[in-house]
């Protein structure tokens, strides 16, 4: 897909002619530079980029870059791309699409794109409310949110993204914060990097029907504590001085402060890795006031993309037949 | 199209006398005919269609023409002798131009009682009654609803009854074969076969090879089947009344290769003969419904390169799918049916927002809901034409035949590839589960498909909303660079496709996205009259009903009737001079197995009161059916 012979590109190559019509303050725009420049270092022509989407307010991210684009239904953004992929498998698909979008219309096409292990970088931006609709409850909002459509504050209980992603069997696996810069460009690099469905859940704050919900996870004075970044292969510690972790007790996690005979040992160490995504469910799980959230990558594995089971499954059983042998199908006969 | 609408197409009368020839066969007598249906019924697990399926491969292979109806039980798993559980299969097979499977039966092969009860209205007095007397058992003729044996009550009488023992008979040809009790019971239907090869004289070796390579790791089964398939031939010969075979003669045919095609495979074909022509990759997305899921089975069982076929999470997926590889710039194709029709209006109203070619093909079933998921209906002609919402203007196909199933699938890819639109193929169970005879096309007899990716050109915006000539807009593909663009389900700018909501902008786009479908019936065929170009009565169909149409308006010629027949395989656009045609008769009957769609259509669009003959049963027309309802109108004109 790459070349080495391709111009340098910037992030404002990236630019469409199009005025970008979000709420002034919404987390969307960060998410948008940042992917401008992620974009300009990857090394992969402009042309062969495309940015499916459904509705919403993310939904609308296609028309504010400069490669292809799609803007799709409610919903089926996963299933329209992993159509072009069928149709190009060359081609750097990328998925937009925001937690009303995939979560309630789309939930199956996601699910399906994700097991299917379709080499596909969907980008949830989560602001747990419906924003383009003008705020609803989204599958998402944390309880008691009150929106237009729960106005004693949200009953129901919401979904993970993380944890549905990897109950779908998702190869890649990670969540990031609209504010935190660096972190997004980390992240999404590496989900542009994974080969198969990567699956990026971005907390963003909708200024307007949900503003500051993220607050605990963006406040410079209270993040140390409600924050865990995962890295790989390191032990799961937070705090201002890093001197809290996390720990196993039988199935339940701990947080414990090092010390008072709990040492280095007792904490969890990271492992993206692990074939089995019991340990990134299990951190997918964490939530405050209790426990500090993870941010970071939960899950990268290596598993064969659809496009080459495809090609597997092709080469297996009988070699295809020539089309004239199918046109005559198993009996014909000639009348002269 | 179908093969035999070349050929100027005569019904004679069937009955002709016995006479005896000097064949070889024991029996001695054979007695002629132009032209036999048959049906075998039997229980689900009696393979039937099987049974039907070989035999119709020999009489092909023997030289007739032919026209199938495979008739499966809904329930996968009836209880063993219920009239629910009885599966059938009917064959015409002729010695000239055929138009249906048949009205009535010219014989039956029945299998167990509930066959017999529930075939038996069908069958001709006089006719040919082949009944297994194994299952003449008390608990099996109370199944099916019998008080006592038919077989012994003077029910049959008026009959050629051949009665045989088929399970003790079969027993006894594979006796020294190791087998199991199930594979003995699957080789009953090779006895039931070979005693129907001989009885109408058809050879053996199309079943013969069939067996060998089916079974080709298996060569008990091989050994077992052969020997049950001639232990039927053969002992057919020995059995008492009515030793008599029928023979049909060849048919005259043009030269050319032949085999049978069912209409799910013919689709099939044209599918993959369109990606073929083209040069475009084929996509093609589905979800496992009845009864359209036959061409989704077809596409995996035909495997090509340049031929990606997947298994959707559900049809409103698919239908994306399809949509997002059109995008991508392959033929992207769906099939679908009923429910899933229907989930996928959200999905076509995309498809014509974008403006990208994708097929959808719709095998109508019996609705609404899950209606009866097996039987054939013409209901969704008002859905397809105009089921979604907003202005939302596409083209709409309906293949008349089984083997028009090729040309109706390279039909609708040229016209969704030269519109940039998407094409509905409206088709039902009985055009795709039927086949038929077919003269298979030579690669370059296949019609020329025009694809022109957009290129970028210098200095030039690149305009993805501009129009060429038949006002599509370009299909500019990714990968292609300076062409980068956004489509979407937004109203559109024209020719920049940015985003508008501009009002005026909305209202001409609407009517661009209608004319440029208006457009197409510039390409299309016009609609040709079989019969008197203007008079008493023009009999016009759509879809599955040309066979029973144009067989009732031959017989009614036949009989000195001024009366024309007419069918649309285009339903929008109409052909140009649909209504000139229909102005041309004093009346018009339109038969429809809906409550009258198109006739709404028709008096909508064209001012004419036409007649609508409405069948919603979930079954074909009988040819009698039409022809009565000609008459009666032709009677009071
Ligand atoms: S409604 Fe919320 S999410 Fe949408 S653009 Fe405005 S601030 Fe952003």
């Amino acid at each position: 897909m790459a070349t080495a012979t391709l111009p340098l590109l910037t992030p404002n190559d990236f630019s469409s002619d199009r005025e970008v019509r979000w709420c002034p303050g919404c987390g969307d725009f960060s998410i948008l530079s940042q992917l401008k420049k992620v974009l300009a270092v990857l090394n992969v022509p402009r042309e062969k980029m495309v940015f499916v989407s459904g509705l919403g307010c993310a939904g609308r991210l296609p028309y504010y870059l400069s490669t292809y684009g799609f803007h799709g239904s409610y919903g089926r953004a996963p299933a329209l791309a992993t159509g072009l992929k069928l149709a190009n498998p060359d081609l750097q698909v990328w998925v937009v699409t925001g937690d009303g979008d995939a979560l309630s219309a789309g939930a199956t096409h996601l699910i399906h794109a994700l097991r299917r292990n379709v080499d596909l970088k969907i980008l949830l931006f989560n602001n747990e409310v419906f924003g383009l609709s003008k705020g609803q409850a989204s599958p998402t909002a944390r309880p008691g949110t009150r929106t237009k459509t729960s106005p004693e504050g949200s009953f129901e209980t919401p979904l993970r993204p993380i944890s549905l992603a990897l109950a779908a069997e998702a190869t890649f696996v990670a969540r990031t914060i609209d504010v935190d810069v660096n972190h997004m460009s980390e992240v999404l690099e590496k989900a542009a990097a994974h080969r198969g469905a990567a699956f990026v859940e971005i907390y963003q704050n909708c200024k307007i029907f949900n503003d500051g919900v993220f607050e605990y996870a963006t406040d410079a004075s209270i993040k140390t504590d409600t924050v865990i970044y995962l890295e790989h292969g390191r032990p799961l510690l937070f705090g201002r001085d890093r001197n809290q972790g996390l720990r196993l007790n039988g199935f339940e996690p701990e947080a414990v402060t090092l010390g008072h005979g709990i040492t280095m040992d007792d904490i969890l160490i990271h492992d993206e890795r692990a074939s089995e995504p019991t340990l990134a469910f299990l951190l997918s799980r964490l939530i405050g006031p209790h426990f500090p959230e993870c941010l970071g990558v939960f899950r990268s594995v290596q598993r064969p993309t659809h496009q080459q089971l495809l090609d597997e499954s092709f080469l297996q059983g009988d070699p295809p037949r020539l089309f004239e042998k199918l046109l005559a199908g198993d009996e014909s006969w000639l009348v002269a | 199209m179908a093969t035999h609408e070349r050929r100027v197409a005569r019904e004679t009368p069937r009955k002709t006398a016995v006479r005896p020839t000097a064949a070889s066969k024991p029996a001695g007598a054979i007695e002629e005919r132009d032209a036999v249906v048959i049906r075998f019924a039997g229980d689900a697990g009696d393979g039937m269609q099987l049974v039907g399926t070989q035999f119709t491969m020999a009489s092909a292979a023997h030289g007739n023409l032919v026209c199938t109806l495979p008739d499966p039980p809904a329930e996968i798993r009836a209880p063993v002798g219920a009239l629910a559980g009885v599966s059938g299969f009917q064959v015409h097979f002729s010695s000239h131009a055929i138009h249906t499977p048949g009205d009535r039966l010219d014989a039956l092969l029945a299998m167990n009682p509930a066959a017999l009860k529930a075939n038996l209205p069908d069958l001709e007095p006089g006719a040919l009654l082949i009944v297994n007397t194994d299952t003449f058992l008390p608990d099996e003729l109370h199944a099916a609803g019998y008080a006592s044996n038919p077989l012994q009550d003077g029910l049959l009488d008026s009959y050629r009854l051949l009665a045989a023992p088929m399970d003790q008979l079969n027993r006894e040809a594979v006796a020294k074969v190791k087998l199991i009790a199930r594979e003995t019971g699957r080789c009953k239907s090779f006895f039931a076969l070979g005693l129907a090869l001989w009885l109408f004289d058809r050879p053996l070796d199309a079943t013969l090879r069939w067996i060998r390579d089916t079974y080709a790791k298996n060569p008990v089964m091989i050994e077992a089947t052969t020997r049950s398939l001639n232990a039927g031939y053969q002992r057919s010969a020995a059995l008492r009344t009515p030793a008599v075979q029928v023979r049909v003669a060849k048919a005259e045919s043009e030269p050319g290769r032949y085999r049978q095609v069912s209409g799910a495979e013919a689709l099939t074909l044209g599918l993959l003969a369109a990606a073929h022509r083209t040069g475009l990759p084929l996509v093609f997305a589905g979800f496992p419904l009845a009864p359209a899921s036959e061409i989704l089975h077809q596409l995996f069982e035909m495997k090509q390169p340049n031929v990606k076929v997947i298994q959707a999470e559900d049809d409103l997926a698919a239908l994306n799918l399809a949509l997002g590889a059109s995008f991508g710039g392959a033929l992207g194709v769906t099939a679908t049916t009923g429910p899933g029709f229907s989930l996928q209006s959200e999905a076509l109203g995309l498809a014509v927002m974008s403006e990208l070619p994708c097929v959808v093909i719709d095998v109508q079933r019996a609705g609404p809901s899950t209606g009866i998921p097996s039987k054939a209906e013409q209901a969704d002609l008002l859905l397809a034409l105009h089921g979604r919402h907003g202005e939302c203007p596409l083209i709409v196909l309906a293949m008349a035949t089984p083997s028009d199933g090729f040309a109706i699938a390279l039909e609708a890819a040229r016209l969704a590839i030269r519109c940039m639109t998407p094409v509905i193929v409206l088709a039902d169970a009985y055009v795709t589960g039927g086949a038929e005879t077919w003269r298979v096309p030579t690669l370059d007899e296949l019609p020329a498909i025009d694809v022109r990716h957009a290129k970028p050109s210098a200095g030039k915006t690149f305009q993805p909303y501009g129009r060429d000539e038949h006002l599509a807009r370009p299909w500019a593909i990714p990968g292609t660079p300076g062409l980068e663009h956004r489509t979407g389900g937004m109203e559109k700018e024209a020719g920049t496709g940015n985003v508008s909501y501009n009002p005026l902008n909305h209202e001409e786009m609407v009517q661009t996205r209608a004319r440029k479908i208006d457009l197409a019936v510039d390409t299309i065929p016009p609609l040709e009259v079989n019969g008197p170009p203007q008079g008493d009565l023009l009999v016009l169909g759509w879809g599955s009903t040309y066979g029973a149409i144009a067989a009732a308006v031959e017989r009614c010629q036949r009989k000195g009737m001024s009366v024309a027949a007419a069918h649309l395989r285009h339903l929008s656009p109409l052909p140009k001079n649909t209504g000139d045609v229909l102005k041309r008769y004093r009346k018009v009957l339109v038969p429809e197995l809906n409550a009258g769609q198109l006739s709404k259509v028709l008096r909508d669009a064209f001012l004419v009161d036409v007649v609508s003959l409405s069948k919603v049963q979930g079954r074909p027309f009988l040819v009698r059916e039409i022809e009565q309802k000609i008459e009666e109108l032709l009677r009071n004109a």
